[in-house]
């Protein structure tokens, strides 16, 4: 089990003729992800790395019957393909795309409402469920099957955890970057949600970073709802106020936002925060061991 | 990305909210000409510099005829002015807005914000105006009324004839506070604003509701389609740094530390700061190289935390992921050549082709310190730096 996706995801990508896009896609497709078609307007019986191309995410629906997608579409037109994606109702669809402008997100979330797509990102490294399907531009060798599952606004310091995970002989079930952009689709406590329900999920790696308070609320909906161990880290403790530290996202502003402040709630709500980006596998396996889970999750 | 308070001003008189008359000047003769042209009993001198706290420090001065308006305009002019947003380093004031003086009855406060809870425009009002929405929100939050906007219909007549009804704007002057208030949030969608707050807002002697003061930031992200505000940018306001490193598609900022930090992704990039603080070390920048790092990017990203002549060493942290480690190494080892380093260099490698990244440092004749995590690379370069 994990949650989101799995080895029977088909996916199509959209925006899959250009040069990041393909990339991406022969990466995705050598990891395993069943990558049934692509999507860019005026390019529809084009075939790339073997896979069909369609004008419109509807034709390609139809013709493959995918359930997710992916979007590598550049920032003036991403939110568009988005709507396109929601329009086509899939499950999931997965926003690699940075720099949307905010206002365009605005309009996408209320489009959104009562619809049935789950949207993850914009601004994200994407979703992967070890050994089973990758969707998104994540390098897929340093994860492993296992029990744990990551959520994080951050994509290098998803990969930092991972790794850290995976040489310490733990496994995870999935990992989901969420974005680091103010205005997202899925939030902390819809995966955190998810990783409740999944069987196969023992115990979450929560990663955060300064600006806005989703990581205030995600810890409060722990307290009240989560029964399995979770451990955070929180980034930009040392970011000076009023400066945006390269996510759209990650500033304190007003006094908000605060690193300070997330790690007090959290600690509060009984989440470890792990001191140092260096020592988030160790605090994860300090708390897998007082819960009597580290030989459960011990998978390698 | 920010401007000025007079170039606000010019955006929104577009959207029909009413702002005093005005006329930006570079010099003390212009300031003059300019007071002489509105030709008001009162005029204002206002430093333009891009941040708040203008008046407390001095930068905002009444002149009640040319001589005094000469008088101030020649003590603001090319003063460094240091308020709680600029840092002790404070800012040189090389501009000028004189205004027409008005009789202020009233003042409050009117802005809009993103609300990231919600992901709606948000307006927020309150008669507590002059004084910072911060301190409102701690002390009496009761006095703040919030209007949530849903982006379909945009900002409506009643909801902002609501929010004027509860900061008690006079009965007679409420429909103009609503167009004041529709006009803002026009401004607000249309130029792809992030911030736009008017404090104060006022209500004069002669029944008006203007705006005194206009902030207005605008969304990096949609620049590429607000052409107007872009060639409102005022790069002396900027660090020199920080739009060296835009150029080549960089992430910088400048800190006030010792310790140059290059990171591939922000997450990462922010923990490296964090965790050369956690050693007892101040990192000099932050600065995100991006995912797909070039050799021509690492060089130009040494290039600029050098230029900043307090770094007394350089950490190299990066998690290859996708980018792979020799082309990093590669591209280190280059840049550290071209720019002559002289200072220690402690460079942590981790991810795809790490054994050939390494290998890579270990054989150039650059002097290269390796780390084997963040937290070892860190100690490392603050034992260094010393």
């Amino acid at each position: 089990m994990s949650v989101f996706i799995n080895k029977d995801t088909k996916v199509i990508v959209q925006g899959i003729t250009g040069s990041t896009a393909l990339f991406h896609t022969k990466q995705m497709l050598e990891y395993g992800t069943k990558i049934v078609g692509g999507v860019t307007p005026g390019k529809g019986g084009m075939e790339v790395e073997g896979v069909p191309v369609f004008n419109t995410v509807q034709e390609a629906v139809e013709a493959t019957g995918a359930t997710a997608s992916v979007i590598y579409v550049p920032a003036a037109f991403a939110a568009d393909s988005i709507l396109e994606a929601v329009d086509a109702e899939l499950d999931l669809a997965i926003c690699i795309t940075e720099h949307i402008p905010v206002l365009d997100m605005v309009k996408v979330k209320r489009y959104m409402e009562g619809k049935k797509t789950r949207l993850v990102g914009p601004n994200c490294p994407g979703v992967i469920t070890a050994d089973e399907c990758k969707i998104g531009i994540m390098p897929g060798y340093i994860h492993t099957k296992g029990h744990v599952g990551v959520v994080s606004r951050s994509g290098t310091l998803t990969y930092e955890a991972v790794h850290q995970l995976t040489q310490a002989g733990i496994g995870q079930t999935t990992a989901v970057g969420i974005g680091g952009d103010p205005v997202n689709g899925t939030n902390f406590i819809d995966v955190l949600q998810a990783f409740n329900e999944d069987p196969e999920t023992y115990a979450v790696i929560m990663i955060g970073e300064i600006g806005g308070t989703a990581e205030e609320e995600a810890a409060e909906w722990v307290k009240a709802n989560m029964t399995k161990p979770v451990v955070g880290f929180i980034g930009g403790r040392t970011a000076p106020p009023g400066k945006r530290m390269g996510h759209a996202g990650a500033i304190i502003s007003g006094g908000k936002g605060t690193a300070d402040e997330k790690i007090r709630v959290m600690n509060e709500c009984g989440i470890e925060v792990a001191d140092t980006p260096s020592v988030m596998g160790e605090t994860l396996i300090k708390v897998l061991k007082e819960e009597g889970l580290y030989d459960k999750c011990k998978t390698h | 990305m920010n401007i000025h308070e007079y170039q606000g001003k010019e955006v929104l008189r577009q959207y029909g909210v009413l702002v005093p008359n005005g006329k930006v000047a570079f010099t003390v003769e212009e300031a003059v000409e300019a007071a002489k042209e509105l030709g008001t009993d009162v005029c204002v001198v206002k430093a333009q510099i891009h941040a708040g706290g203008r008046g407390k420090a001095g930068g905002v001065k009444v002149a009640k005829n040319l001589d005094e308006v000469r008088t101030y305009a020649e003590e603001i002019l090319g003063k460094t002015l240091v308020t709680h947003q600029t840092g002790p380093e404070g800012k040189e004031v090389k501009r000028l807005l004189i205004e027409e003086g008005c009789d202020i009855q009233k003042e409050y406060y009117v802005g809009l914000v993103l609300d990231r809870a919600t992901s709606r425009v948000t307006l927020m009002a309150s008669e507590e105006g002059g004084t910072e929405i911060e301190e409102v929100a701690e002390k009496t939050p009761e006095k703040i009324f919030k209007e949530e906007i849903d982006p379909v219909v945009g900002l409506t007549a009643f909801q902002a004839r609501r929010v004027a009804f509860n900061i008690n704007i006079p009965t007679k002057l409420v429909n103009q506070a609503v167009k004041f208030m529709m006009g803002l949030y026009n401004a607000y969608i249309e130029k792809d604003c992030s911030i736009a707050e008017i404090n104060p807002l006022v209500v004069t002697g002669d029944g008006k509701v203007m705006a005194l003061d206009a902030k207005l930031n605008f969304d990096g992200s949609a620049l590429y389609r607000q052409k107007e505000i872009v060639d409102m940018r005022d790069l002396e306001e900027e660090d020199t740094k920080e739009i060296e490193a835009s150029k080549y598609d960089l992430s910088y900022i400048a800190l006030d530390g010792n310790i140059g930090c290059m990171v591939n992704g922000a997450g990462l990039a922010m923990a490296t700061m964090d965790i050369v603080k956690h050693y007892g070390g101040d990192p000099a920048n932050f600065l995100d190289v991006g995912g797909g790092a070039t050799a021509e990017k690492v060089t130009e990203a040494f290039k600029i935390i050098l230029s900043d002549e307090h770094v007394k060493g350089i950490f190299v942290n990066i998690f290859g992921g996708i980018m792979k480690c020799d082309v990093i190494a590669t591209g280190v080892v280059e840049a550290a050549k071209q720019v002559g380093l002289k200072v220690p260099l402690v460079v942590r490698l981790e991810g795809t082709n790490v054994e050939l990244g390494k290998q890579i440092l270990a054989e150039s004749d650059v002097e290269i310190v390796a780390a084997s995590s963040m937290a070892d690379g860190a100690e490392k370069i603050v034992s260094l730096v010393g």
